[in-house]
């Protein structure tokens, strides 16, 4: 594995430590909880004002699908150009990423329990997502289990692309195959009213936004500390030959 | 036909916001401001995470510029 310097590009990407993106992430977290509060949203039955969950609920699955993304790619990286730290990259993003998706699937539940009468209804993509978070859940039992840093690296990456090239099937394609009380899915128009409300598009765009600029925050933030350690190890090495 | 068409526009025009009326929302909590308690407390919380995050981030710059050295 190459070593040197892991705290500097290319190792560290510079847009890591820029402070723009980051105060665009608050400016519009905060937007969210304000617009998504108080706006007018469409007055619906049986949903009522939980509607306002999409804006906290979905963000976490497009943070989860984007930060899963980002892993898969690292994963390629690291099999076409071994580096441990396209592996601490891919790493970090399935991290950050099962978490946002954890969060998905617990105010899901909630969101379940008071709309569709209990918190697992047995919903196509409820299952479908769950399988994918087993399926994530593996890819660290699988790191876990391999001792031999190269190793590890290697068989994670291979899993990494194929958990990635499953979810999105379980996710997209399967819900919409057969009916799904999830709303656009398997022709179920529960929410078409606001598919097509501008009024929620204009707080729901800014909220995926937002919630997705968190979850690379936070992503970046465990990458550089993985680095850190990664360097520190290189400097002990270094006393100890 | 032209009046017929205009009365109906009319009636729908008094009687669809009645419709939407009908549906339950918390237009009471919001006419006595009190929704305004929620997105405070809502806010605190976001905000004071945020900062956590910041203060993280910045901790980590500090521990890269150390070992830069």
């Amino acid at each position: 594995m190459p070593d040197g310097d892991h705290t500097n590009p290319p190792y560290l990407r510079p847009e890591m430590k820029k402070t723009w993106w980051k105060i665009a992430c608050v400016v519009l977290l905060i937007y969210t909880a304000v617009g998504g509060l108080l706006l007018e949203v469409p007055r619906l039955n049986i949903v009522n004002e939980t509607i306002r969950a999409l804006y906290f609920h979905v963000p976490m699955w497009f943070g989860m699908v984007f930060l899963f993304l980002m892993s898969t790619i690292y994963a390629i990286r690291y099999l076409r150009q071994p580096s441990i730290v396209a592996d601490i990259y891919s790493t970090a993003y399935a991290h950050v990423g099962l978490v946002f998706g954890m969060l998905g699937i617990i105010t899901g539940m909630i969101w379940a329990n008071y709309t569709w009468g209990s918190p697992w209804h047995g919903d196509p993509k409820q299952n479908a997502a769950a399988i994918a978070l087993l399926i994530y859940f593996a890819y660290f039992i699988l790191r876990g289990s391999v001792s031999n840093d190269e190793q590890r690296a290697k068989l994670s990456a291979v899993y990494n692309i194929f958990a990635f090239v499953a979810m999105i099937p379980l996710l997209f394609i399967i819900p919409r195959m057969t009916s799904s009380m999830h709303p656009g899915n398997g022709g179920n128009p529960g929410f078409n009213t606001y598919d097509l409300d501008s009024r929620m598009r204009l707080v729901f765009y800014p909220a995926v936004t937002g919630w997705v600029l968190l979850g690379w925050w936070i992503a970046t933030l465990r990458i550089r500390l993985k680095l850190i350690e990664e360097k520190i190890y290189d400097l002990e090495d270094e006393k100890n030959k | 036909m032209k009046k017929i068409s205009s009365i109906l526009f009319c009636f729908l025009a008094v009687v669809s916001p009645l419709w939407a009326q009908d549906v339950q929302m918390a237009d009471t909590m919001r006419q006595e401001g009190k929704i305004y308690v929620v997105v405070a407390i809502v806010l605190v919380i976001l905000l004071g995470l945020i900062a956590f995050l910041f203060f993280t981030d910045r901790k980590i710059s500090r521990l890269e510029k150390k070992l830069n050295k």
